[in-house]
């Protein structure tokens, strides 16, 4: 419901910048689900907002709301990066992953340490701090890129190309699919762990129980003897944890090296999935494929109808966030007056 | 020694240029905080009634019918976010963010639709923008001794907007302690129940708390786009309303000390634009990192509260229910 209305309203929008937008949600449905490849395209996107989603969920179930994936997934990029460039031409793959994803956690909650420790400790605004962060981690990251693992002899700020060691493979190499050149690889396998992880977590462990309490009311929990600083704290790590992760599915399942800027909006886009997935597992998984569906389709549209850029996507975020976050109670109440009016007719009837 | 002073002033003035957009979205978040309403949507706001600016500066040749529109978008985007977060009772924090995404995502998909030049808006005329202020006698003055460079170039010398900026803020302050609606304005971010026995309406209050803030939220994003410089470009906002954001909880939600604040990170900014390689012996690649990233830093170093802890309005960020 809360989708549909900011679907029709991204459509208006295409209307006003004069164009069709029926024939953008043609190009939009069959650019993204259309084929194979195209199929492949979207869940590769997926699999990636799997990630960022899952990362804001987990704080989101202690109550807060955490802006900062994007950064925490760009230096989970570069802890991976480093251990690709280390061991890529050692050894094979399956032993070079799990290291890199180890390292790409380990950076990506270093990175949400600070703002945790922040709010917890000094009640920094948390929203706040992990956007600076966001801004602070692009900058060192053109530091880090330009001047310490630029390829030597290259121009470009970026790491030299993995070897064969430091990728992993693709699905359609490994399966009896066919998705054409798509990156989809098996950072799918690794995402969909990272679910059933963060279902057990918060549903099913003592920790999940403490930090959901502490979301519902951080009062109550601290006089149950629950630690506030404590469980923001773990929340936060665990979910730059997450976030780090992304680096997996996009460096070592598609570039193949660091680049400059590639997150490329994915922790935004973890928001909206968080808010849209209602911090449940299940939801953001299929809150993920939409997105994926949105990015790759998005893509076509910009590719085939130039006047329309990739930004509609993220006005179609904008437009979910705003509904499915902030006005949520809004279609709740007229639903629930629509169900009441109805009851109300059979009664007089 | 002239030199000198030459130097201090050209700095000055740049930092007085780089605050106007920090003092204008500072106090506007100033009204809607100090009625309870977080606005993290500052930064949206401005970036499109930016865009909104010079889209209809260009289309009307005139600054001020794009100071209008600027004004007109800014009020929009807040009452939607007044819609949802007072009428609605949605959270502020997801509302505001929301605005900025549409903001940033809608600017983009219009420039590029409406004018083709990859997310800017043409280039501006001249009389498509705010022309600078000359302040009586400026030239004449200029051969007195230190003064008259003050006056002339410190003083002297800018556009409209950075004058009502600068004069929004002793405003905002006699709004704030000499008005019946800025008395209950303060009242209703501290104890909204209160205010609403008294028989006055909470949401009628935050909607105009909110509407005060837009206006001066257009102003900043025509400042933006169609004063200091001569077209939109995309995200021009570049973080600014965030650290206005910053600079209010640094000031304990209080208009003069906001001012401060604002012309500190003027000042950074400043700073870090003419000291570009400014050298501190760790090589100037790492220093030019460093002097950039330094506002971010410095506004998460800042809200740390190692300037004293700021306690925010107390009804801030919940949604008045009424008792029934």
């Amino acid at each position: 419901m809360n989708v549909a209305v900011a679907l029709l309203i991204s459509g208006l929008v295409v209307l006003f910048v004069g164009q069709n937008p029926l024939e953008a949600v043609g190009y939009l449905v069959s650019g993204s689900l259309g084929s194979g490849e195209g199929i492949g395209f979207t869940l590769y996107f997926a699999t990636s907002f799997m990630f960022t989603g899952l990362a804001v969920a987990v704080a989101s179930h202690a109550g807060l709301f955490t802006i900062g994936a994007e950064g925490q997934a760009y230096l989970g990029g570069l802890g991976i990066a480093l251990v690709c460039l280390a061991l890529d031409k050692v050894v094979p793959w399956y032993v070079t992953l799990v290291p890199a994803a180890m390292a790409g956690m380990l950076f990506g909650a270093a990175w949400a340490f600070i703002p945790a420790y922040l709010q917890a400790r000094r009640g920094s605004h948390l929203v706040i701090t992990t956007i600076m962060f966001n801004f602070i981690a692009s900058s060192v990251m053109i530091y880090v890129l330009v001047n310490l693992i630029k390829e030597s002899g290259s121009m470009a700020p970026q790491t030299r190309l993995f070897d064969a060691g430091g990728l992993v493979p693709k699905l359609g190499e490994i399966l009896p699919v066919d998705i054409g050149t798509a990156p989809l690889n098996i950072s799918l396998f690794i995402a969909i762990a990272a679910a059933v992880f963060v279902w057990v977590l918060i549903w099913k462990t003592k920790l999940g129980f403490e930090i959901r309490a502490t979301g519902a009311n951080p009062a109550a929990a601290r006089n149950a003897g629950i630690g506030y600083v404590k469980i923001t704290i773990v929340c936060m790590l665990i979910s730059g944890a997450l976030a780090g992760l992304a680096g997996v599915n996009i460096l070592m399942g598609d570039l193949g090296k660091l680049q400059l800027d590639f997150p490329a909006g994915i922790g935004l886009v973890g928001v909206a999935v968080a808010l849209m997935g209602r911090g449940h597992p299940v939801g953001i998984a299929v809150a993920s494929v939409l997105f994926g569906v949105l990015y790759q389709g998005g893509a076509e549209i910009s590719f085939w109808m130039p006047n329309i850029t990739r930004e509609l996507i993220m006005l179609i975020q904008g437009l979910v966030i705003l509904f499915a976050g902030a006005l949520s109670l809004m279609f709740r109440s007229s639903v629930y007056s629509l169900v009441d009016l109805f009851r109300f007719s059979k009664r007089e009837a | 020694m002239q030199e000198f002073l030459t130097t201090v002033i050209l700095l000055l003035s740049s930092t007085l240029r780089l605050s106007v957009p920090l003092v204008l979205c500072g106090l506007a978040g100033l009204f809607s905080e100090r009625s309870g309403v977080w606005d993290i949507g500052l930064e949206g706001k401005m970036l499109f009634a930016a865009f909104a600016a010079a889209a209809a500066a260009y289309q009307f040749d005139s600054a001020w019918v794009g100071l209008v529109f600027a004004i007109l978008v800014a009020v929009l985007l807040s009452l939607i976010h007044g819609f949802a977060s007072v009428t609605h009772q949605g959270n502020q924090i997801i509302s505001g963010v929301a605005i900025n995404f549409i903001s940033s995502g809608l600017t983009v998909l219009l420039a590029v639709g409406w004018f083709a030049l990859g997310g800017r808006t043409p280039q501006l005329q001249p009389e498509a923008r705010f022309p600078t202020v000359i302040l009586p006698f400026a030239e004449e003055m200029r051969p007195v001794p230190v003064l008259g460079a003050i006056y002339a170039d410190l003083i002297s010398g800018y556009n409209i907007l950075v004058y009502i900026a600068f004069a929004a803020v002793p405003v905002t302050w006699w709004v704030f302690h000499h008005t019946r609606f800025g008395l209950r304005l303060r009242a209703v971010g501290e104890n909204p129940a209160a205010v609403d026995t008294a028989g006055i309406s909470v949401d009628w209050l935050r909607y105009r708390a909110l509407l005060c803030g837009a206006i001066l939220c257009g102003i900043a994003g025509a400042y933006l786009s169609i004063a200091q410089s001569a077209g939109f470009v995309r995200e021009m906002s570049a973080g600014k309303g965030y650290m206005a954001l910053a600079a209010l909880i640094f000031a304990k939600w209080r208009p003069v000390p906001v001012l401060f604040a604002c012309l500190l990170f003027g000042f950074l900014e400043a700073l870090s634009i003419r000291f570009q390689a400014f050298d501190f012996g760790l090589g100037p690649a790492l220093s030019t990192q460093i002097v950039q990233s330094l506002p971010y830093v410095l506004t998460v170093v800042l809200l740390a509260g190692f300037m004293g802890r700021a306690i925010p309005p107390k009804a801030g960020g919940i949604p008045y229910t009424k008792e029934r």
